[in-house]
């Protein structure tokens, strides 16, 4: 177990100790809900970490940084920004995908644009945003956070 | 909608879910199959990467759990409706990025918000960090692609969610006035 996995866990430990001493009933009920948010989530985590194996195992480095690499340039980041709106995975989940293309060969400004399109922005939840927040507030704050994830991604390109 | 329907709608998701796990893993079977040289490469690559994972998502899925149930709506709305300034903008972060439920959960607290008379930049500011500032994403964003990635991508969306907030406020309330004036 590495470092950070065991500063996670700790972290839920203190919490829970901190939950239960407050209040039993509702501690009950937190861990109730995580089991059934683990359940929900279980198909996706194994269909992420098949989709993963076959990515590293089957498509060379070469290919993979041939279309989000350094050298393919502004489209490679545009292509793979537009993936993470349209995909709809827990965000939880996106992050080993992410590093898992990092790994095959993907830049740093690709895999910061798939990763901040894909939690910032809800193509799929849109219909629903429009209908709770109004057209103008959902398309504006979904529009700017398609620009504003290719000046973060790039600005991440341009540090790391 | 009745809880019962609720329920069936969750199984079915469910159902489906697995039901699409299936078809990757007959997909995976037949390409392991034609390239019997790529198991190894392959099944190595994912048992390293579930490991990774499964040994931080329980505990990552219990701190959420603790944080909505302790957490409820209308302390969040209490807090953010009335605050201002720098306060409000680092309340509404510091509020968005508790582990708690995915986005769509927040679009009614957003809703409630807008109706109380909150700045738009806050709100704007609040749901951005519901999305991508939220602490459980980071611990996972930390254990997969390490500290300099982490920190400075939440560094940056700090400050790009913040001028977004202010810009989108910007243009909504320049939109309103001049519906006012044709009015």
């Amino acid at each position: 177990m590495n470092f950070t996995a065991l500063i996670i866990n700790g972290i839920a430990i203190v919490c829970l100790l901190i939950a239960f001493v407050k209040d039993k009933e509702k501690t009950i009920k937190s861990v109730k809900l995580a089991g059934k948010s683990f359940i929900n989530m279980l198909p996706m985590v194994f269909i992420i970490i098949i989709f993963i194996g076959l990515l590293l195992g089957f498509v060379p480095p070469e290919q993979i940084s041939r279309f989000v690499g350094q050298q393919s340039g502004v489209a490679g980041v545009f292509i793979i920004g537009i993936v993470g709106a349209l995909l709809y995975i827990p965000a939880l989940l996106s992050f080993p995908l992410a590093a898992s293309i990092l790994e095959g060969g993907a830049s740093i400004t690709a895999v910061a644009a798939f990763i901040t399109t894909l939690t910032m922005i809800g193509i799929i939840t849109l219909p629903l945003e429009i209908k709770i927040l109004g057209k103008k507030m959902a398309l504006l704050r979904n529009g700017l956070s398609f620009v504003f994830a290719f000046v973060i991604a790039f600005l991440m390109g341009m540090i790391l | 909608m009745i809880p019962k329907e609720k329920k069936m709608k969750q199984k079915a998701k469910l159902l489906r879910g697995w039901a699409f796990f299936g078809l990757m893993v007959g997909f995976l079977l037949v390409l392991l199959f034609i390239f019997p040289d790529k198991t190894q490469p392959v099944t190595s690559t994912a048992w390293q990467y579930f490991i990774e994972m499964i040994i931080i998502l329980p505990a990552v899925l219990i701190i959420m759990g603790i944080f909505s149930v302790f957490i409820s709506d209308e302390i969040v709305v209490k807090y953010l409706g009335k605050a201002s300034g720098i306060k409000g903008i680092g309340l509404a972060i510091f509020l968005g990025a508790l582990p708690t439920g995915p986005l769509y959960v927040a679009f009614p607290m957003a809703a409630t918000l807008i109706k109380k008379g909150a700045r738009i930049s806050n709100i704007i500011v609040f749901l951005s960090a519901w999305a991508c500032i939220k602490l459980p994403q980071e611990l996972v964003e930390l254990q997969f692609l390490g500290l300099d990635f982490m920190f400075s991508r939440l560094i940056l969306t700090i400050v790009f969610v913040i001028i977004m907030g202010f810009i989108i406020e910007k243009i909504i309330e320049s939109s309103d006035k001049k519906k006012m004036i044709d009015v």
